[in-house]
């Protein structure tokens, strides 16, 4: 039963370590953004393979949780990008 | 009949395995932002769908099978929303997508 969750949770580590290559390199800040991305991805497929190769159904809770998470980031940290913080001091202050 | 489910479920998670690794390699070679976002986002789609559905194949019908068409309901719709987030982001920030060398000839300029 295990053997193919071995070799696709391999596969799995192999592109988390291509996407951290591309972190480390990317040049502009959005290919790291997209590293990040498509490691918080491969950690959700991995979370759920992992859970299957040690015969614990119940991690998919954790994987369905880390991908929410994961998409938040993103756009927290584009919009942080956008607009160099997240909310309004100023609003905040006069509200 | 369990044997032929299983075959399925080998073929689905090892052609994901394949994409899912093709689209790492992708990330790594491509020239610019622009043009990586089509690997990331083949990996994201295609790789993790075909994943998840052997998984699904593996689990049959249980609450398993449930959660595992969340996840890939919910990835199907996130990672293309944040991949146009993240593209519309760099464009806006003046990041110019990659022309080939070679190309830039008069038939390219005219273009806007």
């Amino acid at each position: 039963m295990s053997p193919q969750f071995v070799i696709v949770a391999i596969a799995i580590l192999a592109t988390m370590g291509l996407a951290v290559s591309r972190a480390v390199v990317g040049p502009t800040v959005f290919d790291r953004i997209l590293a990040a991305n498509t490691f918080g991805t491969k950690t959700v497929l991995l979370i759920a393979v992992v859970g299957y190769l040690t015969g614990r159904p119940d991690f998919l809770d954790l994987a369905l949780v880390y991908a929410l998470i994961n998409f938040i980031g993103v756009i927290a940290a584009l919009k942080f990008i956008k607009f160099g913080h997240f909310a309004d001091h100023r609003s905040e202050s006069n509200r | 009949m369990t044997l032929a489910l299983d075959l399925v479920s080998w073929a689905c998670l090892m052609l994901g395995a394949a994409f899912v690794v093709i689209g790492g390699i992708g990330l790594v070679r491509m020239p610019d932002f622009f043009t990586r976002t089509h690997p990331a986002g083949l990996t994201d789609t295609l790789g993790a769908g075909l994943i998840l559905v052997g998984l699904m194949i593996e689990s049959g019908w249980s609450l398993n099978l449930a959660k595992l068409a969340m996840i890939l309901i919910f990835l199907l719709f996130t990672s293309p929303t944040a991949s146009h987030a993240l593209a519309h982001a760099a464009l806006v920030s003046g990041l110019k997508p990659w022309t080939k060398p070679g190309a830039d000839s008069e038939q390219n300029r005219s273009k806007p």
